[in-house]
């Protein structure tokens, strides 16, 4: 009978090369994709019987994008770099000029009484429209209302409104989007430049 | 050739490598569990657009997927872009009952937050994305994600 020591160990030497193999594949199939958008809210469908209510011409910012991706706003060729500060001094109306939104005087939260101002903005494009212009208008006047409200944010509370959100300090945050709500109003499309 | 020699003796004993897989196994279980396999196989290319002011979306088992682009296999099935439900292709009629069926998988109390994120490509056009978000309103599917990629620099 031959004598028996320790039994023999199990080299774990390749051990190593296994876990690195798997570590490897899991490296490359991993993609730390976070989800990232535009979060808009769509209107609920119209009912036929309701009418909608008149607004009146100066409260209404129409932008348009025609099938060649050239944006038109409140009638005049604009280049989309300078649709944001277009948009801003739409929605602000620093200076209370005629053609620019009318301002209503509104009890908020926290802020006390505000002139805010009956904005609209209309968006409406073509079907030709590219996908990728529709994002770009959509982002320069979602950019817009962010400024104004990071401004204010500043003004008034000392922090800027993204890091208001971020904190979720939801009265602050509820309070801002008073003054500068968001209302992007999207015109059923038109059919023009169809190809 | 002693001096060397001696030198060599000198060393202690080597580094030893037995914690190694230990390390090596973190690190693999860190990307295993982080590790998100795509659900579904895209059919259509996308690249998304750029834009600045994006959002994350949180709580993906509440997101419902649209995927619009130009067919990968343009020999088979053409150009002309199409939507993609799930794992096949499908026409703006499928949309409310796709909507429904997701909606009735999930807890009735998390309905009203179930987000639907739109992957489309950047060239669509609109004609069809428009279409789309008309049977999204139909059927009361309002929240809605453009999805984007970051741009980091603002113009």
């Amino acid at each position: 009978m031959p004598k028996r020591g320790a039994p023999p160990e199990i080299n774990a030497g390749s051990m190593a090369d296994i876990a690195f193999l798997l570590l490897v594949f899991f490296l490359v199939t991993t993609t730390m994709d976070t989800d990232l958008g535009l979060a808009r809210l769509l209107p609920p469908p119209i009912l036929e019987d309701v009418e909608t209510p008149p607004i009146k011409e100066r409260n209404v910012f129409v932008v348009l994008v025609n099938a060649n991706d050239k944006l038109l706003v409140e009638g005049e060729l604009m280049e989309i770099s300078e649709l944001r500060d277009a948009a801003k001094e739409f929605i602000e109306n620093p200076n209370d000029e005629e053609k620019l939104p009318a301002k209503k005087e509104v009890e908020i939260p926290i802020l006390g009484t505000r002139m805010v101002s009956k904005q609209v903005i209309s968006l409406q494009n073509d079907n030709g429209t590219s996908y990728d212009m529709y994002i770009q208008v959509q982002n320069e006047l979602a950019a817009a209302y962010n400024e104004l409200r990071n401004v204010l944010a500043m003004e008034e509370f000392g922090v800027s409104y993204d890091a208001l959100v971020e904190a979720g300090d939801k009265a602050k945050v509820k309070a801002i989007r008073k003054v500068f709500p968001q209302r992007i109003s999207e015109a059923e499309p038109k059919d023009v430049g169809k190809k | 050739m002693s001096k060397f020699k001696k030198n060599n003796e000198k060393d202690g004993p080597g580094i030893s490598t037995a914690s190694l897989p230990d390390i090596v196994f973190m690190l693999l279980f860190f990307f295993m569990v982080t590790t998100v396999m795509r659900e579904v196989d895209l059919k259509v290319k996308i690249s998304q657009p750029e834009a600045t002011e994006v959002k994350k979306l949180e709580n993906k088992a509440l997101v419902c997927y649209i995927y619009i682009g130009e067919p990968s296999e343009a020999g088979k099935y053409g150009t002309k872009p199409r939507i993609q439900l799930n794992d096949a292709f499908a026409t703006t009629t499928d949309i409310g009952p796709y909507v429904e069926e997701f909606r009735a998988s999930k807890n009735e109390a998390e309905v009203p937050l179930i987000t639907t994120s739109m992957k489309v490509d950047s060239k669509t056009e609109m004609g069809i994305v428009t279409e789309v978000k008309q049977e999204l309103r139909k059927v009361y599917a309002l929240k809605l994600n453009y999805s984007t990629r970051e741009r980091l620099d603002r113009n």
